[in-house]
């Protein structure tokens, strides 16, 4: 063994102590966002959301102004009005996870403090591991399931430096990368290896890169519908009276002292789980977040598999050979072309779009774990 | 900022609700997608045929058909195809074979050319070229038309501006008139009032994308209709010709036309491979490289070039892949009169791809006795490239280069069977009418490296290991309409980015005179949704315009809240909280209460926005 072989060994342990380190600070930020959502003002909150029931639906009319971008150049502005569409709730989003409380908002942001440090050393790992093969670090589905996770964090993180209402996809976040890096160097586990001659090929780099991209934003999208899809209901409930109803219950309960039984138990769930809800963002700011990020990927999806068709072309002998890759490709692709046409469609706006995302997430899913794991075909990695 | 997403609903349908019947021409033809109708018909067959047409064409149905279309996908990828793996077909239906038999009357072995699946992805077609076409008229009729006038009452509109000032309506409106132009919108001035509209990319973006869908699936039918496919195994000093015969497999699409084969052909000079010789990445191929000579034209001139994995040779309308490579042990075998009567390569396949453990055989038909009697001779053998056995002579390799090649030998005599007529493998003996050569009872075998000789037992001659030779496959295919796939592709993407990117949007500019004398402007937008880039737009505009139309000393009761958020970064980001906004110059509406009021602290922000470049699409 030469001693170029042997630094590459060890930049691939280091590559891998780095992984584990960032699950380690992963786990930490975790629970820092669990103790946000658990200290986060919850009566308080609570009530206001209880009281803030529907009160028409009234042709709502929320006025914003338009600042400048800075200078005195503003005091003669003319102020611009918006004015939403009759027919829609008017419901504010959510506090977010801290609730407005001190308390909860420190916490949230160790969560956050963590996230970042964690991410730096799972960026770190990622980055040796491609040092220790001089390559991409996407010959396998360890390298590729860690650079997932990496980018799906960077997307959370960039959105939060351009100032973007996400803090309430940290808890989501943080824990799908645990369980996506624990697959990772559980099950998924290769070693460090060099590429068969059919991955030589910048394609891989534009391909493969644009796969990962599109995949972690529609991720976020993914995330972002199935919160839609509860505080929907939650905001449904709030609009006849359903979840003042329950706090009635509960204070009633709590009068004739009988609110610490046994059988309240339910009661007490259901409260607990409005108030998760309440302090999201409301419904209509989830459906248009995720409209926004899953129609601003689709154009790189399609790019993604149009650039796999030119390689496969380079490669095979054929663009397009309905291998189960490609098949699943296809399908997620025309799902997403399917959510995207239920928006434009007056009758399938709202929760049976929310519907059709959410399965067209599970075809990518399904492309990425399912196809590789279970069905061969001409894409498979090396050790998975 | 929107609390709802509903708004446009009505700009798209152009079929606003009560209330905003006012809104109606300035909100109609925003989009060309065709409206929602669920009516039944009346009319005999022509309104059936109609009716039948009409939901064929509609979104709802091209949704239907988009579902169906990914679902009937599926069982492609999980039952094996015939036209992926035949041998795997098979070996389905001999384990499964009454399920075997529904799936093949459903075409499940086929899917992607099976009825059903035709039909689905033909009734979207169809679909969609019914949607095109109308779209295509009414997005044209729109482009010749001007922008609709400006509603009645502007305060209406999704996003409006208001101020006062002492100059003229007239120079307003013409200010307003050039700044529209500049900024590229559609401009046209009607009454008291500026039309403006901006956006159309989005539409015709929308269109391509959709005639690009046609034009892929075009492509796509072209390519597998007039296709042709081959394969050929060179052995290294070997060549191939284009022509049906030279072929090892050739499949077609039912269009191509054999007899129309480009003349051009290679020659495979040397094949080289290199693999990873230390770490723990050892064995691992790092290059696969065949140099070839080729020609193209029945008198071309020769090049030499090199085939990898990713780069194929492009020659006469034909490309050459290279698939894989192996191993052909050279053999020189002497009959029993002492005669050479086989001296080649013969390519082994490999068994074990990682490290090329192979097998073949030699076939020697013109071998004789040495008292000339016919004596056909067949060999089965075993090829590693780095011999592994030591020891235990096992053959196996451990590594893919030819470190310490070994090759095995069992010799048979006889009949080969190659006059029965029937076509016979080249990698297989037909032991019918062989039998074992044996040396007291125990089959003759032998273990030689290059330059060894096993002697045939009777004096029946021998066979000498000479040396080995690299083989190569390759994959010649013929396969028009990928440019036009390439071309539809390309268009498709970017009319996608256009058409979800692109904003389309009007702005209207009206001022008036009002009651003291002093003019009022008003501006107002109205876009396919409530995108936060409108209110952004149209206050840039307003302050564009100011400079022409000064906002009037009496407007002032908006300036305390006109500061800027903490960054001054984000326009629009007001969450609402800093401002009691725009109560002075709404005001100035006569018939409308104007929006405004203290908002609940908690307003959706804008800043819940990520993706910018997708403001223009619906949300
Ligand atoms: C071959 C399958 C099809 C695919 C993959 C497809 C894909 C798409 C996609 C991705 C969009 C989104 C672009 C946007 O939101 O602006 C879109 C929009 C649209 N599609 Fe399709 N489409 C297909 C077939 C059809 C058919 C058959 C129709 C007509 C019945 C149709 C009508 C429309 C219309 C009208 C829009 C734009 C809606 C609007 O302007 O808001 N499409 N299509």
């Amino acid at each position: 063994m030469n001693i170029a072989a042997a630094a590459n060994e060890t930049l691939a342990h280091n590559s891998n102590l780095l992984v584990y380190g960032a699950m380690a600070v992963y786990t930490l930020a975790f629970l820092a966002h669990m103790a946000e959502w658990v200290f986060g003002s919850r009566s308080k909150v609570g009530r206001t959301a209880a009281a803030l029931t529907v009160e028409a639906v009234e042709p709502a009319t929320v006025t914003v102004r338009s600042a400048a971008k800075g200078g005195t150049a503003v005091l003669d502005r003319p102020a611009v009005v918006t004015r939403t569409a009759p027919g829609g709730r008017d419901v504010p989003d959510g506090p977010g996870a801290a609730g407005g409380t001190a308390k909860g908002d420190l916490y949230g942001r160790i969560a956050i403090s963590l996230t970042v440090l964690a991410w730096a050393l799972h960026v770190g790992g990622v980055l040796t591991r491609a040092l220790s093969v001089q390559r991409a670090p996407w010959g396998n589905m360890y390298e590729f399931s860690t650079t997932f996770a990496a980018v799906a964090v960077s997307v959370y993180l960039i959105l939060l430096v351009l100032k973007k209402n996400v803090r309430w996809i940290g808890l989501p976040l943080v824990t799908t990368v645990l369980l996506d890096l624990g697959l990772a160097v559980s099950v998924l586990y290769t070693a460090s290896d060099q590429l068969v001659p059919a991955l030589h090929s910048y394609w891989l780099w534009i391909h493969v890169s644009c796969a990962i991209i599109s995949g972690a934003v529609l991720y976020m999208g993914a995330v972002a519908t199935l919160l839609f899809l509860f505080r929907d209901r939650y905001e449904d409930r709030l609009g006849d009276g359903r979840v003042a109803a329950l706090h009635e219950r509960l204070d009633t309960l709590r009068r004739s002292g009988k609110d610490k039984e046994q059988s309240t138990f339910g009661l007490r769930v259901r409260i607990g789980g409005n108030d998760v809800l309440s302090r999201l963002p409301a419904a209509a700011s989830l459906d248009k977040f995720a409209y926004r990020v899953n129609a601003t990927v689709f154009p790189l999806w399609t790019f993604t598999i149009i650039a796999g068709a030119i390689w496969a072309e380079a490669a095979w002998g054929r663009y397009w050979g309905w291998d189960p890759k490609e098949v699943w490709s296809f399908i997620t692709w025309v799902a997403y072309a399917c959510y995207l046409h239920a928006r434009a469609t007056a009758g399938w706006k709202g929760r049976k779009a929310a519907w059709l995302g959410l399965i067209a997430f599970a075809c990518y899913l399904f492309n990425y774990y399912g196809v590789n794991i279970f069905v061969t075909g001409l894409h498979s990695y090396a050790g998975v | 900022m929107s609390t709802t997403t509903d708004t446009s609903r009505d700009a798209e349908s152009g079929a606003p609700r009560d209330g905003d019947s006012d809104l109606g021409a300035a909100g109609s033809q925003l989009s060309t997608a065709p409206k929602e109708e669920i009516s039944f018909p009346s009319l005999g067959p022509v309104g059936w045929v109609r009716w039948f047409w009409r939901q064929l064409t509609s979104m709802r149905v091209a949704l239907l058909l988009l579902f169906l279309l990914s679902i009937g996908a599926i069982p492609g990828s999980l039952i094996p195809q015939t036209s992926i793996d035949p041998v795997k077909v098979d070996a389905f239906k001999a384990d499964h074979p009454s399920l075997a038999g529904i799936y093949d009357k459903l075409g499940m072995f086929h899917v992607y050319s099976s009825v059903w699946f035709s039909a689905i992805y033909l009734l979207l077609f169809i679909s969609l070229i019914g949607c095109i076409v109308p779209r295509t008229w009414q997005f044209v009729g729109q482009l010749r038309s001007r922008p609709p006038g400006a509603p009645r009452r502007l305060t209406r509109l999704p996003a409006y501006a208001t101020w006062r000032t002492e100059a003229e309506p007239e120079a307003v409106l013409a200010a307003a008139q050039r700044l529209l132009k500049k900024r590229r919108f559609r401009v046209h001035r009607a009454g008291t009032a500026v039309a403006s509209e901006k956006g159309y990319l989005r539409e015709l973006g929308n269109l391509v994308f959709h005639v690009a869908l046609i034009v892929m699936l075009v492509a796509f039918g072209v390519g597998s209709l007039w296709k042709s496919e081959g394969g050929k195994l060179v052995t290294e000093g070997d060549g191939f010709a284009n022509n049906l015969t030279q072929y090892d497999d050739f499949t077609s699409g039912p269009f191509y036309d054999p007899d129309a084969m480009e003349p051009f052909g290679f020659t495979l000079d040397s094949f080289d491979a290199t693999y990873e010789r230390t770490g723990p990445e050892r064995g691992t191929p790092r290059t696969f490289r065949a140099n070839v000579t080729y020609y193209t034209g029945a008198d071309g001139t020769e090049h030499r070039t090199k085939i990898e994995v990713n780069e194929p040779l492009d020659i006469a309308g034909s490309r050459v892949y290279l698939l894989s490579h192996g191993y052909a042990p050279q053999v020189k075998v002497k009959d029993g009169r002492g005669k050479v009567v086989y001296d080649g390569a013969v390519p082994f396949l490999t068994q074990d791809p990682k490290n090329f453990t192979s097998t073949g055989v030699v076939k020697v038909p013109s071998a004789q006795t040495k008292d000339g009697k016919r004596n056909q001779l067949g060999f089965q053998g075993f090829f590693v490239p780095t011999f592994g056995g030591k020891g235990s002579g096992s053959m196996f390799s451990t590594f893919p280069a030819l470190d310490y090649p070994v090759l095995t030998l069992t010799a048979y005599h006889g009949d080969l069977g190659l006059d029965s007529g029937l076509s016979q493998s080249v990698y297989q003996l037909d032991q019918k009418h062989l039998k074992q050569y044996k040396v007291k009872d125990r089959k003759l075998a032998q273990m030689m490296l290059p330059g060894e000789t096993m002697k045939l037992p009777n004096g029946d001659g021998s066979i000498t290991f000479t040396g080995v030779k690299t083989w190569a496959s390759f994959k010649i295919t013929h396969q028009p309409g990928n440019g036009l796939a390439l071309t539809g592709a390309v268009a498709a993407l970017l009319g996608l980015a256009a058409s979800l990117f692109i904003q389309r949007r009007r702005v209207w500019v009206r001022a008036e005179p009002g009651p003291d004398g002093i003019t009022v402007v008003e501006i107002a937008g109205l876009g396919r949704s409530e995108s936060a880039r409108l209110p952004e737009e149209l206050g840039d505009l307003a302050a564009a315009l100011t400079p022409e139309a000064p906002v009037a000393p009496d407007a002032e009761p908006d300036a305390p809240d006109a500061e800027p958020g903490p960054d001054g970064a984000a326009p629009a980001t007001s969450s609402g909280t800093d401002a009691a906004p725009a109560s002075g110059p709404a005001a100035a509406s006569p018939d409308e209460e104007a929006p405004q009021g203290p908002e609940d602290p908690a307003q959706p922000t804008d800043s819940a926005d990520p993706a910018d470049p997708s403001e223009g699409a619906r949300a």
